[in-house]
């Protein structure tokens, strides 16, 4: 399968910019690859860009969680940036959250969260 | 002006199916003049339905007709598949319930986020589920 998603390294931080609208097997491989790449590089950080997403759904939120849980496991931090107005309200009218991930507007205001705490 | 009788039906086997559901009843949405929220909600309900549907009866399809009144327009989604149906169609209709691990959100949410919400199902028939959104103009 294609590689939908790049994973890029700056320094301690990965950085994953989701491009498109992705299928249940394209999230999952995004999530083994960032899992990978944690210990691989042993990041301190992740920032998943979700700025290109025009739906979040229950399986596209559940697998941000799982993804956010075990990159807390490996020690690093997760953070969600981009998700756009209209991607959070339907979130919140169909009842998703995404409790204790810290999200920001955008990739700088990301990284200034992760360098900042 | 008369408008013809539009129906799109996308057939529901993979997960990339669910993603071409979505796209196609998004853009339907726009094309209708839709709000964006609303556009995102449309898309929202198809990709629960239309997982449902990969997940628990491995093969059906999402429906997609318009409906044209004076005061505004509709989109109706129609969800079918011939799978194992659903016993229990009140707690599978209560947050939380899942046989399939996940959050059990897909069919409660749905309902909050379309205006007219119906499903039938007999065990072994399937389920058909069938969904409108409306946009006022
Ligand atoms: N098309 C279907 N055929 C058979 N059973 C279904 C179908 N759709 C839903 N169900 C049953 O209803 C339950 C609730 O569905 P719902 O979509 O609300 O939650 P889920 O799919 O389990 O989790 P989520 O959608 O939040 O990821 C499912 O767990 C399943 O048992
Ligand atoms: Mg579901």
């Amino acid at each position: 399968m294609a590689v939908k998603v790049p994973i890029l390294k700056q320094g301690k931080v990965l950085i994953a910019s989701i491009q498109e609208d992705l299928s249940d097997s394209d999230i999952l491989d995004l999530q083994h690859r960032i899992l990978e790449d944690v210990i691989r590089c042993r990041a301190e950080a992740v920032i998943i860009d979700v700025s290109a997403i025009g739906i979040l759904d229950s399986f596209g939120t559940k697998t941000l969680s799982e993804i956010a849980y075990s990159v807390r496991l490996r020690g690093a931090k997760l953070v969600i940036v981009g998700i756009q107005p209209d991607v959070a309200l339907s979130m919140v009218l169909l009842g998703l959250t995404l409790p204790d991930i810290p999200t920001a507007l955008d990739l700088d205001r990301g990284l200034a969260l992760i360098n900042g705490g | 002006m008369q408008h013809p009788p539009d129906v799109l039906v996308q057939a529901i086997r993979y997960d990339t199916d669910v993603i071409s559901a979505r796209q196609l009843g998004r853009k339907r949405a726009e094309e209708l003049g839709f709000s964006r929220p609303d556009q995102a909600l449309v898309a929202t309900a198809i990709s629960e339905l239309a997982r449902n549907i990969v997940v628990y009866a491995d093969q059906g399809e999402i429906e997609l007709a318009t409906i044209h009144q004076p005061d505004r327009v509709g989109i109706k989604i129609t969800a079918k598949d011939r799978g194992p149906g659903i016993a229990d169609l009140e707690s599978a209709l209560a947050d939380g319930f899942s046989t399939g691990n996940s959050l059990g959100l897909g069919l409660p949410g749905t309902r909050r986020i379309v205006d007219e919400f119906d499903i039938t199902s007999s065990p072994g028939l399937g389920v058909i589920v069938t969904v409108v959104k409306w946009s006022r103009r």
